[in-house]
């Protein structure tokens, strides 16, 4: 009785929760396994047909080539950052700068790259009249390539903002141990430093994976016509209602996306757990 | 390797600052007559459909934060201080949205909708009850530190000796110490909203974003405009945010 009226306050919070996200979860799914009110296997077995297939290894190419570079180029930007002053400008210029285009960039960052290298994009006519080189026919930007391009230029920042707390965690004493000890630095890297970053690097990198994957606005935004990727042919499944003769699809590519998705992010948070060990 | 290191950020702002410089240029080049304009920029205020779909952006980012913070606070309140069994729960179904995408909630969302607008109607403003869903782990986190960093038991006792309701007590005694907290999870979620494609334009509403993508087919420039438009608010609103945040504990 005691806990009924403990938990009556919570009860707005769950309600709100349970409609808006567990309630539709729920419906996609129980409904990737029913076909005219009945239990079938036909929409799971419609994923393993040739554009579903076709279109969720171009989703796990495109999202692992960008988590790469993501990862890469932003642990290097992350350490940049680092060697600046932890209140000084620059820092949350920079720092505010990366988590609005690693969160909230969706839409913008689609027009931001056709204004570079779309057809008419600023650096399009540059390289046209200086070089005579064309980068943008045949539509380069919305294939596979560009939106590999294009999905850097918000995994780098994300890739900032998750990695930066594990690279502040090392305390500057290690350092000065291994050096005492007549470490160089390219040994301190080796043995000590990279060994306790190689967790907080691979979650990173999966937590990358998995922000790529379920992407939308930008890929969407770009790419008007097809669908290449997961997330578009989910579009065309709602929008058009039968794809690929099927009505009912984007339940199961749904549940697709929320199969790998949570994959990943089971994964991811073991990781994490590995990291918090030392980071405190 | 300070050479190295001036080399290495340069590349990184090249990369990272050229297409917003390509977006300020693109968006104010005049494509019939050569040379510059501001018309796409005029366009923001003076194209009905845009200003409406930023009005209803903004409309929607207040709604979104209030009902935030009226679900969110009182619940994460009560939790610490008289349900602690529920912290785990109220975390996990918090933090739940990062790992169920948006795209997934809208595709399993038709059922819920038919009775949103059977009972509320049909306007993008119903939007708020998924928005308030999406900006979750972003407002838990803000808000989960504020609270750790105060005595909320000793706050709340003391208020409610005094004779305190449990709407003062949170109003007037709890919030004021989480100020920073709460201000962190507005203007991250006001960013969240005003950028949020995915369930708007899967529901056929239209907001900013789904305005610019529809201006895009026939209007480069005033799409680009108001991309930029969207990216310099967002980064405004977190610099802000930043500054005042951070100062008490440098």
């Amino acid at each position: 009785m005691r806990r009924l009226r403990q938990a009556l306050p919570l009860l707005p919070f769950v309600a709100v929760v349970s409609i808006f996200l567990l309630i539709p979860t729920g419906t996609v799914i129980v409904n990737a396994f029913v076909v005219d009110g009945r239990f079938s296997l036909d929409l799971i077995a419609a994923l393993f047909t040739e554009a579903p297939l076709a279109a969720l290894l171009r989703s796990v190419v495109l999202s692992a080539s960008s988590a790469l570079i993501g990862a890469a180029l932003g642990a290097v930007l992350a350490w940049l950052i680092l060697s600046s002053a932890p209140t000084s400008l620059l820092r949350r210029a920079v720092l505010s700068l990366a988590s609005v285009l690693a969160q909230f960039g969706g839409v913008a960052l689609a027009f931001a790259f056709l204004a570079t290298i779309g057809l008419n994009g600023v650096l399009t006519l540059w390289l046209q009249q200086l070089l005579g080189i064309e980068v943008a026919s045949g539509g380069w930007l919305y294939s596979v390539g560009g939106l590999v391009l294009v999905y850097t230029y918000f995994q780098i920042p994300l890739m900032v903002i998750v990695f930066l707390p594990a690279l502040e965690g090392l305390r500057s004493q290690w350092r000065e141990a291994a050096v005492s000890l007549g470490a160089s630095t390219w040994q301190y890297w080796r043995e000590v430093a990279l060994p306790l970053l190689t967790p907080a690097f691979l979650g990173s990198l999966l937590l990358l994976f998995a922000n790529a994957f379920a992407a939308y606005a930008t890929a969407a935004a770009l790419v008007s016509q097809g669908s290449p990727i997961v997330p578009l042919l989910i579009r065309s499944a709602l929008t058009s209602e039968v794809v690929l003769g099927r009505a009912g699809l984007a339940y199961a590519l749904a549940l697709e996306m929320i199969v790998v998705v949570a994959v990943v992010m089971v994964a991811y948070n073991l990781l994490v757990r590995r990291t918090a060990r030392w980071l405190r | 390797m300070k050479p190295l290191r001036i080399l290495l950020w340069l590349l990184f702002a090249a990369f990272f600052l050229f297409p917003l410089y390509a977006m300020a240029d693109f968006a104010t080049r005049d494509l019939h007559a050569g040379g510059r304009t501001i018309s796409a920029w005029v366009n923001l205020f003076a194209d009905d459909a845009l200003f409406a779909a930023i009005v209803a952006s903004l409309l929607l980012a207040v709604l979104t934060v209030a009902a935030m913070l009226a679900l969110l606070v009182p619940t994460m309140i009560w939790v610490r201080l008289r349900a602690p069994w529920a912290n785990r729960l109220v975390e996990f179904l918090c933090l739940l949205p990062l790992t169920i995408p948006a795209l997934v909630v809208v595709v399993g969302l038709r059922n819920v909708y038919l009775w949103v607008t059977y009972l509320l109607g049909e306007s993008a403003l119903t939007l708020t009850f998924v928005y308030v869903v999406l900006v979750l782990p972003f407002a838990y986190r803000a808000l989960d530190a504020a609270l750790s960093a105060i005595d909320l038991q000793t706050l709340a006792e003391a208020a409610r000796s005094l004779g305190a309701g449990w709407t003062a007590t949170i109003v007037a005694v709890i919030v004021p110490n989480i100020r920073a907290g709460v201000m962190s999870a507005a203007f991250i979620s006001i960013a969240v909203v005003l950028g949020e494609y995915t369930v708007a334009s899967l529901s056929g509403f239209q907001t900013l974003p789904v305005q610019i993508v529809e201006i895009g087919k026939s209007d480069g420039p005033t799409s680009v405009a108001a991309s930029l438009a969207t990216l310099i608010f967002g980064f405004v609103l977190l610099f802000v945010l930043s500054l005042v945040t951070r100062r008490r504990r440098p």
